[in-house]
């Protein structure tokens, strides 16, 4: 009796002992959250950018880890479901314990984890070209703001390389990205003499099909004798539908360029693009940019994934830089702690794709490069327009006049991201 | 006379060229080459000029170049900075000299670079290069031709214009060049007359780009005789526009319809002869896409030369795919819910996701390029400015002609005489000697097999994603009931109306409000009448 007893308490402790070693195994690998949808309507886009971080962490681990410690990838699927991607969030870090998170792609999908990851003062790195009109403490925003993609891009369309267009058309899918980007843009154009008249707005479901009757509308918009182009924030599938009808409807780039801010190579990689040559796409990266480190990422980016046929894309730029930046960020700061983490990261560089250098400014927005590509008909762009440097990307556009005021800083002395005077004394203490 | 003579000159002028081709471009290449050379020049501003200079030379070299240029096909060496055409083949590029048009070696991808350009040249190009190709002996060319030089409205290309005018016999050809002639007579003559006759020459001509010009004039003048005789016409113009973009605009709806039909039709016999909620339809619809793709596949890289023939192989392939998944499926799960209208409806759910997520898995998530065969790109362009596009007109004949196959199985067929038999009193059916379970079976399979191939056709015009199906489960539902359960004419009238009414109204709605009050027609709709447009009458329909 007394002997099965002590085989018992040997057995637990064994047990015991087992469970403490998984333990320390466990504190000895630093987690990195990874939410993308890996099913639902967003994993057309969302797959790769999980793909991207994984890449990025087998490279990291190769080099030996971070801070003696291994990476260890944390997968979840929020499965375009924009509550569950709160949910998920919070199994990250309360759960899983995750030290920082790349994740999101729609903008809804970030208003979603934006409460959670403040509350849990957990950090995100998101990778998409947004709308602006927000900055928060615990999110750092790796794709481009407004002014580093559409102002721009608008500016090309009314200059003389670009056609000179005196009338725009603002189609978009009907969510806040467009919506808001397209109320900065009427805005930005009628401060440049536009008139109000000679501006066509028009929103579509998410998955629109049949897109007849609004490219005969663009083509009536375009008779009245005045030089016409499309600025799209279509996202998503209704894309491809949308591109076929404008080819055979016969609408040129040279009679009416549409300039597009969600379509990139991936987006163009099920599409017969010979009939599109000249319409015009506003990122910050291309996959044809001539840069020694874009071959590189290039390289290891068709290694990893098996196929020699995939494209690269602009959030995998931006995937790319927040990875970078946040391990050297867990560098100087000697430690995976947000806080410690988040004030290590303003003033931080990376080497960015296209030949310049990124760098993570205090509103928690990058420095970045501005580029406008034509489709070509191999399905990639031909860079036609670049700004001289790095635009610095705006949390707050000038062209609201409601959020012209506000400023985001998360430094002394104002500490805030949407305030219109310093804030310093409210300064959270955790 | 001189008519004669003069055609006698350019004959003699042509073989003597002919002759001495090898000569002159000996004496002429350094010229001709260096002007080529000029084009290789990262400012876009002085490759506008360089073309200009290209052009000037008059040189018949020249339409190569520019062409080579248009294309994305002018490259320039690393190395040394020489200009070439290129030609891809495989994965090198053959060189051509422009000035001698010899094929002169290859390079890599890394040798050579491209000479890009933009829209604003790609304007200036295709002005140019019309105003080279006008007295092309193709006629198709000579009208591309006729179309750039209206749309570059370059007062240089007069002369040429007029010239062309005098040789050119199709009628079609001619009355795009008259078009031209009137646009440049109007935009650059200084003599208020000939504006004034031009101005009523393109009053014949009703199409958005001439109401664009004619707009630009008006702002343009400050001449009131010219404004004047100008908006009148434009006004006439602009009428007959409106009264063509309703027959457009139904055209549209004809053609949205078609598509609701496609997508409907199958469940018309799943859920609508045999009762079945098969949620899972919108699947059948993708795996049929999908099997497009793999069809498309096989053509690419086994028989390239008959792409155009692919979607003809992939219907009976898409029909018999999702044909034998549709038999799987009813003898696998939905025999034996028969009766409980909730459960299958929840079983055929979760097996959407599942079929969803397993081509997922196997295809991956992003789009598969499936092409459109030549005979289903580009459309009809009247000279109303009416576009038909080939692919739409295609589906419309597509979906009439399904529905027609349909009626005639159903109609004429033993099978389709068990099929009603079954659906109508089961328990005679059986009595009189049918096997109604694989009836049951079969018309699953036949509705399965209708998605198939609607799938074939949505392919043509929508992404192939797995989410495919998804976006087409809801609007095939609301056909069906809308039209009227149990009835293949119901669905078709069904179709068309919703097609058109939301044509009809998107242009004052918005696609999205639109979408939203047909719904609400709809449910109104259903409430005055529960079983749709056309109802079944009869025993069975009550139990």
């Amino acid at each position: 009796m007394k002997k099965t007893v002590k085989t018992l308490l040997g057995a637990g402790a064994i047990a015991l002992s087992g469970l403490a070693a998984t333990a320390v195994q466990a504190a000895d690998t630093i987690k990195v959250g990874v939410l993308h949808s890996l099913s639902g309507t967003m994993a057309i886009s969302e797959t790769t950018l999980k793909d991207t971080v994984l890449m990025m962490v087998e490279g990291q681990n190769k080099k030996g880890g971070l801070l003696g410690k291994k990476l260890e990838a944390v997968v979840v699927d929020p499965a375009s479901n924009w509550p569950l991607f709160a949910e998920k969030t919070r199994e990250l870090i309360e759960k899983e314990g995750v030290d920082v998170i790349f994740g999101c792609w729609t903008s809804v999908s970030r208003k979603s984890v934006l409460p959670v990851v403040e509350e849990l003062n957990g950090m995100l790195f998101y990778p998409v070209q947004y709308e602006g009109e927000e900055s928060s403490r615990n999110v750092f925003y790796t794709g481009a703001a407004p002014n580093q993609q559409a102002i721009p891009a608008v500016d090309y369309l009314l200059s003389e390389d670009g056609g000179g267009a005196e009338r725009i058309v603002l189609l978009g899918t009907d969510y806040v990205y467009p919506r808001t980007t397209n109320k900065i843009l009427r805005s930005y154009l009628n401060a440049k003499g536009i008139k109000d008249a000679d501006i066509m707005e028009n929103y579509t479901p998410f998955g629109h099909s049949d897109w007849q009757t609004i490219v005969a509308d663009v083509k009536k918009f375009a008779s009245a004798g005045k030089k016409t182009a499309v600025v799209s924030t279509i996202n998503g599938d209704a894309n491809v539908p949308f591109y076929k009808e404008l080819g055979n409807q016969g609408i040129k780039a040279e009679d009416i360029p549409v300039v597009a801010f969600s379509v990139g190579e991936e987006e163009l990689a099920g599409l017969d693009t010979a009939p599109l040559v000249g319409h015009l796409a506003a990122w910050n990266y291309f996959m044809s940019v001539d840069a020694p480190e874009n071959e590189e990422f290039i390289t290891a980016w068709k290694k990893f994934i098996k196929d020699d046929k995939r494209v690269t894309n602009d959030p995998m730029e931006a995937t790319y830089i927040g990875f970078k930046m946040w391990t050297q960020a867990v560098k100087q700061a000697g430690s995976t702690n947000v806080d410690a983490v988040r004030q290590a990261m303003y003033g931080q560089k990376v080497k960015n794709l296209t030949g310049g250098v990124a760098v993570m400014n205090t509103n928690h927005h990058l420095s970045k490069p501005v580029l406008i590509g034509e489709i070509q008909d191999d399905g990639q762009f031909d860079i036609v327009w670049q700004t001289e440097g790095e635009v610095v990307g705006d949390a707050w556009s000038d062209f609201i006049p409601e959020s012209a005021k506000l400023t985001a800083d998360w430094t002394y002395p104002w500490v805030c991201g949407n305030c219109s005077k310093p804030n310093f004394e409210k300064m959270p203490t955790n | 006379m001189t008519i004669l003579s003069k055609f006698s000159w350019l004959a003699l002028f042509a073989v003597l060229v002919a002759f001495t081709a090898p000569v002159q471009n000996v004496a002429h290449a350094d010229e001709f080459s260096k002007i080529v050379q000029t084009l290789n020049t990262k400012s876009k501003k002085k490759l506008g000029k360089a073309i200009d200079a290209v052009v000037a030379t008059g040189d018949e070299r020249a339409v190569p170049v520019l062409e080579a240029l248009l294309e994305g096909k002018l490259f320039y060496r690393k190395t040394d900075n020489q200009v070439f055409i290129t030609e891809k083949s495989g994965k090198v590029y053959l060189l051509t000299d422009p000035s001698t048009g010899k094929e002169i070696g290859e390079a890599t991808r890394k040798e050579a670079k491209k000479i890009g350009i933009n829209n604003r040249l790609r304007g200036q190009l295709k002005g140019a290069l019309g105003g080279m190709t006008l007295m092309s002996p193709d006629a198709e060319k000579r009208l591309k031709a006729a179309n750039d030089v209206f749309k570059a409205g370059d007062p240089a290309m007069l002369k040429i214009l007029k010239k062309a005018l005098l040789r050119e016999e199709d009628g079609t050809v001619k009355e795009r060049m008259n078009r031209a002639l009137a646009a440049i007579e109007l935009e650059h003559a200084k003599d208020l007359q000939i504006r004034l006759l031009a101005v009523q020459k393109l009053g014949e001509y009703t199409d958005p780009e001439v109401a664009a010009l004619l707009n630009k004039i008006i702002a343009g003048t400050k001449d009131e005789q010219l404004i004047a005789s100008a908006t009148e016409t434009l006004s006439d113009v602009e009428s007959s526009l409106a009264s063509w973009a309703i027959v457009g605009n139904l055209f549209q709806g004809v053609s949205l319809g078609s598509v609701l039909l496609l997508a409907a039709v199958g469940l018309a016999i799943t859920f609508g002869v045999m009762g079945v909620i098969n949620m899972a339809h919108g699947e059948m619809v993708m795996l049929g896409a999908y099997t497009t793709f793999m069809v498309q596949e096989v053509f690419r890289n086994y028989f390239p030369g008959a792409f155009d023939w692919s979607l003809l192989v992939a219907l009976p392939a898409a029909f018999l795919v999702t044909g034998l998944v549709g038999i799987a499926i009813e003898r696998g799960i939905i025999r034996w819910l028969y009766g409980r209208p909730l459960e299958t409806l929840l079983a055929t759910w979760g097996l959407s996701l599942v079929l969803q997520q397993i081509i997922r898995s196997f295809f991956g998530p992003t789009n598969q390029e499936v092409g459109n065969p030549s005979w289903m790109s580009g459309a009809i362009e009247t000279s109303t400015g009416l576009v038909l596009t080939y692919n739409r007109i295609w589906i419309i004949l597509f979906s009439l002609a399904v529905i027609a196959l349909l009626a005639v199985i159903a109609r004429r067929t033993m099978f389709g005489l068990q099929m009603r038999a079954v659906t109508q009193n089961r328990a005679m059916a059986n009595s009189m000697g049918i096997r109604s379970g694989w009836v049951d079976a079969l018309t699953f399979a036949l509705g399965s097999g209708i998605a198939g191939i609607a799938g074939v056709a949505l392919s043509q015009i929508d992404n192939v994603s797995p989410n495919l199906g998804q976006s087409y489960i809801i609007d095939s539902f609301m056909v069906v009931v809308f039209g009227g359960v149990g009835n293949l004419w119901g669905t078709l009238v069904g179709a068309f109306s919703l097609g058109i009414a939301n044509k009809f109204m998107e242009p004052y709605a918005g696609a999205v409000l639109g979408k939203i009050l047909v719904l609400v027609g709809i449910i109104l709709f259903i409430q005055k009448r529960p079983r749709g447009l056309f109802a079944l009458k009869g025993r069975a329909v009550e139990a």
